[in-house]
């Protein structure tokens, strides 16, 4: 089962929380903040109708703080809504007064409507358990089932058809084909003619100006190559110092 | 048995999925539905009578031989086949309301829940148990889903009537769009628990 809920937990339940209640609270136990809330209400006993809002806005907020919920989302608002609520029960009111109106009404319905959800995810579950204990025959892929002519086709059916066929498409191997950037022939030649006129010159001339890093690489490979040939030395007078390329052996060059 | 019923088990034996009324009734052409209805039973009897080590199940509007539950355990040590995965909470619940509330966006289901149910949803759409239905007509027209037929058989449910019904849960089968008619019922449940 993959469904998980984007929770994510800094580190383990270890605490007891409710103050001294002493049950220890694992995240994996609920399934949100409603969840949490309902269940802080049955340990203490209390009618969802009749919530005593600072005390158990409080023990929310104890119980998030314990179980390291502070990064999820989720309990942060229901822990400000508690919090916004309480303050609300607090401010002072004529409850003779006709418009009065139960701020905890929206909340009381939520965990209602959550508490009846619940319920039936029980009932399937245990649907979903019974059907379990039952085998069919191997299972094959169902077949597509194919629309009567002529095809009755809406814009899901179109659209998801198209995610399939999207889907199904290898994705498109593409090469970054690049004319040859090394021309090391001419490198070559421009150190020759070089080398034809002075007895050393410098790394940097060799380069010559305006170089790409494929001429970088074509000069060095034609100077290691022509080093190799005997053609040239290359030395280095101390260290960090540019690197001077000087004629093998000067007469027989010339 | 009828010579009927023999071609329904062995139409069923060879089918991989629940199998409709209407297309075990397209085997024969001298069949009419009712004749199938009634081969079906004597195939069901048959299995119950004789005690066979499987049984005709109605699931998802069709039928499908099963095994036995008590064959189970016995089953899976064998390894010849795997239970299907225990559902997680999470999961259950967001079956739960869109099986209620369907078609229903995103939205109502977090605000039901309390909790962000992206993740859900698409686990549940990629396991082939709820679809997209349509689009809602509200402001971006968010994806409405729906429960599918696979749903149905992963409980073992003939259709989604079989659900507990409406009127012992608070919450209605089809979507109350005025948010006033959803507290009002609440009130009226809070008036009768106090």
């Amino acid at each position: 089962m993959t469904a998980t809920e984007p929770l994510t937990l800094p580190e383990p339940p270890t605490s007891a929380l409710g103050g001294g209640a002493g049950f220890v609270v694992e995240l994996e136990a609920f399934s949100g903040p409603l969840d949490l809330l309902l269940h802080l209400l049955r340990e203490e006993q209390l009618e969802i109708a009749d919530i005593p809002i600072a005390r158990i806005a409080d023990q929310f907020l104890q119980a998030v703080h314990e179980l390291g919920l502070n990064q999820a989302a989720d309990y942060l608002d229901m822990a400000s809504r508690l919090v916004r609520l309480k303050v609300q029960m607090l401010l002072p009111r004529n409850s003779e007064e006709d418009g009065w109106e139960d701020p905890r009404a929206e909340l009381v319905r939520r965990l209602l409507e959550y508490q009846r959800i619940r319920e039936v995810a029980v009932w399937l579950g245990r649907a979903a358990a019974r059907r379990a204990e039952q085998f069919a025959r191997g299972y094959l892929p169902p077949a597509p089932v194919l629309p009567p002519p002529p095809l009755a086709l809406n814009l899901m059916d179109m659209l998801s058809a198209i995610d399939r066929v999207i889907a199904g498409m290898p994705s498109p191997v593409l090469h970054n084909v690049v004319a040859r950037p090394l021309n090391v022939e001419a490198a070559t030649r421009r150190i020759e003619d070089l080398l034809a006129e002075q007895d050393q010159i410098r790394w940097l001339d060799a380069l010559g100006s305006g170089v790409t890093i494929a001429d970088v690489l074509s000069t060095l490979l034609a100077l290691l190559e022509l080093a190799k040939r005997g053609r040239l030395r290359l030395l280095q007078p101390t260290p960090f110092t540019p690197m001077v390329i000087a004629r093998e052996s000067p007469r027989s060059a010339a | 048995m009828s010579p009927l019923a023999q071609l329904l088990e062995a139409a069923l034996f060879s089918a991989c999925r629940p199998i409709t009324a209407e297309e075990l009734a397209s085997l024969d052409s001298e069949a009419s539905p009712a004749d199938v209805r009634v081969a079906l039973e004597q195939l069901r009897e048959h299995y119950d009578f004789n005690q066979h080590g499987v049984e005709l199940g109605e699931m998802a509007g069709g039928y499908q031989i099963l095994t036995r539950p008590a064959h189970a355990a016995a089953i899976e040590r064998a390894q010849f086949t795997v239970r299907a995965p225990k559902l997680t909470a999470a999961t259950l619940e967001t079956l739960a309301v869109i099986a209620y509330r369907q078609p229903v966006g995103r939205l109502e289901i977090e605000e039901i829940r309390g909790v962000s149910a992206g993740g859900v949803l698409r686990s549940l759409q990629e396991r082939g148990l709820i679809e997209v239905v349509g689009r809602s007509e509200a402001l971006g027209r968010p994806l409405l889903y729906g429960t599918t037929p696979l749903f149905l058989e992963l409980l073992g449910l003939g259709d989604l009537a079989d659900l507990p019904k409406a009127e012992e849960l608070t919450i209605a089968l089809r979507p109350h769009r005025a948010t006033a008619e959803g507290a009002d019922e609440a009130a009226a449940y809070v008036e009768a628990e106090s």
